[in-house]
């Protein structure tokens, strides 16, 4: 087990569960402390979702930096990273985007190792389907550019699709015909909240202060230089802040002065009532605008595109569900007497080119971590990892780099519309 | 769903409109002035409150027409429809557009829109 910082943490096995089985389970510790903020810290991260847990961690597994705060406005795992629906890939177009997404594949296969926290990474394959002539040309010259940069991906006929999903409607008749897919084997799904609880877990351990229920109210900076931030539990000063809130980008940046290219859009998904096990992998379709995978607890879990609106309102129009619905029954027609269980939104940050931004600012000791839009989750290793090591030596890596702000002053875009569209 | 009023047309479904984001956006016209971070200001930093917003919508299966609205990002309360080229009148509209930091930029400032506002 990796987890040896100060706070060390009693190891999640079988033997301890056994062991506290006999206690009736009352002794196990609990997951992380609930810190009274110090005044001083050598990093604050703002945004304890998964990329800034994450982000923490790195911070202090990897760099060395112990003094650590990580900043929550409502409680761990309750944003964006307990709202979406979970789906891990990394076969995006151009070579920015796949470094940073196998990256962050490859860091998923040791999560649940490293972490010594189940986060029930099922690799079940990732399966996008192409109802088009033109889309299934598109789709493969992807394919051959994924496969190119090392990332499995592989162009499935409609009889294999049929083969793979039995659940899934071949018919030539329908509005929408299945044409063809691509399948990457290895994506999947993980349980987003143990991602949360895991990266949390483990930043304790090292130390991490994670502070719940604390809203930054302000960001203190003389001329160009981070000095804290005020919050609802008092000032803390550091030197170094990142800021990983999502939506709620904009609303940060405002109040430094600082104008990113991001629209907070909100993102809606729904579970249906727990059934049987009927989809034993991840289907997503670009054109009818929607994906869908069964949980473990047998649920199947829908999202579809972003609202057209901005808002911050963590609820959507009810006409993008159901386009949704509709997509999905005629795909697979077994679903269309199933009951919605629960139906939510987020709100996302997009980007101008759908990809995000990893980047100082003009204000020294400033990192934004943000842009990730309707596909963040997947990336939530791969983030924290590269952004963890932007603030522990000021300067990008070869991944982190191309995602700098200032991509949109020199032009040089990351335009994964076609990866990211829609669905994530 | 949103009930929008479309100046045209009267009221109808968010479904016949899509939403053209920020409103008043003037392209600047001393093109060859702007620093790379100005031209980058006008193109791709866009104001995205939480609170009122001032948008532009097109009636795309109706009228066609563009028009504006000031809405609250966070209720998606509307409180004005206006037409192109003229400014809000509502109180939360008028302040909105004055606090923007858009009116501030240099490429807003070397617009074409700063004196053909109809007030």
């Amino acid at each position: 087990m990796k987890i040896t910082g100060k706070n060390k943490k009693q190891k999640y096995s079988l033997f301890s569960i056994i062991k506290n089985s006999i206690n009736n389970h009352e002794n196990w510790n609990k997951a992380w402390r609930t810190p009274t903020p110090k005044k001083n810290y050598d990093v604050i991260i703002v945004g304890g979702g998964g990329h800034g847990l994450a982000s923490a961690y790195y911070l202090a597994s990897i760099h060395g930096i112990k003094n650590i705060a990580v900043i929550e406005k409502g409680w761990i795992g309750g944003g964006n990273t307990g709202r979406n629906t979970t789906i891990i890939r990394s076969n995006y177009l151009w070579d920015e985007s796949a470094a940073i997404y196998e990256h962050s594949l490859k860091l998923w296969e040791k999560l649940t190792q490293e972490l010594n926290f189940n986060i029930m990474f099922s690799q079940r394959g990732v399966l996008t389907i192409a109802h088009s002539e033109h889309e299934l040309k598109e789709m493969s010259r992807r394919v051959h550019a994924i496969r190119l940069n090392g990332i499995d991906s592989d162009i499935l006929s409609p009889q294999e699709i049929k083969k793979f999903v039995p659940t899934i409607n071949v018919n030539q008749g329908i509005r929408y015909p299945i044409m063809g897919g691509f399948l990457q084997k290895r994506g999947g799904t993980a349980r987003h909240d143990a991602v949360a609880w895991g990266y949390a877990r483990a930043a304790d351990s090292y130390g991490v202060d994670i502070i719940q229920n604390c809203e930054v109210k302000n960001i203190l900076c003389n001329k160009d230089k981070v000095l804290g931030i005020d919050t609802t539990q008092g000032q803390m000063y550091t030197s170094k802040l990142g800021i990983v809130v999502a939506g709620h980008s904009s609303v940060l940046a405002d109040k430094v002065g600082i104008r990113l290219p991001v629209q907070s859009r909100p993102l809606q998904a729904l579970v249906s009532e727990p059934i049987k096990p009927i989809l034993d992998t991840v289907i997503m379709s670009n054109a009818v605008h929607m994906y869908i995978s069964q949980s473990d607890k047998g649920e199947m879990v829908l999202g579809a595109g972003v609202d057209k609106y901005n808002s911050y309102a963590q609820k959507g129009s009810f006409p993008v569900t159901q386009h949704m619905i509709a997509s999905a029954i005629e795909l697979f027609p077994i679903l269309s007497k199933l009951r919605m269980l629960r139906h939510w939104g987020g709100i996302v940050d997009t980007c101008p080119d759908a990809s995000p931004i990893i980047s100082k600012t003009d204000i020294q000791g400033l990192y934004f971590n943000c842009g990730w839009g309707t596909g963040g989750f997947k990336a939530t290793p791969g983030s924290g990892h590269v952004f963890a090591e932007l603030i522990a030596k000021d300067r990008p890596n070869n991944i982190s780099k191309p995602f700098s702000l200032d991509r949109f002053e020199n032009g040089l875009l990351i335009d994964e519309h076609g990866a990211a569209g829609v669905a994530h | 769903m949103l009930h929008i009023k479309c100046p045209y047309c009267g009221l109808r479904n968010e479904t016949e409109f899509s939403c053209g984001g920020e409103a008043h956006i003037a392209r600047p016209i001393s093109n060859n002035n702007l620093s790379n971070k100005e031209w980058s200001e006008y193109l791709f930093s866009r104001h995205n409150p939480k609170g009122i917003f001032l948008e532009r919508w097109v009636h795309t299966s109706g009228c066609r027409k563009w028009f504006n609205i000031v809405r609250n990002t966070v209720t998606n309360e509307i409180y004005e429809v206006y037409k192109m080229g003229t400014i809000p009148k509502s109180q939360e509209g008028r302040i909105t557009y004055k606090n923007s930091w858009r009116r501030l930029t240099k490429a807003e400032q070397s617009s074409i829109g700063k004196n053909n506002v109809k007030k």
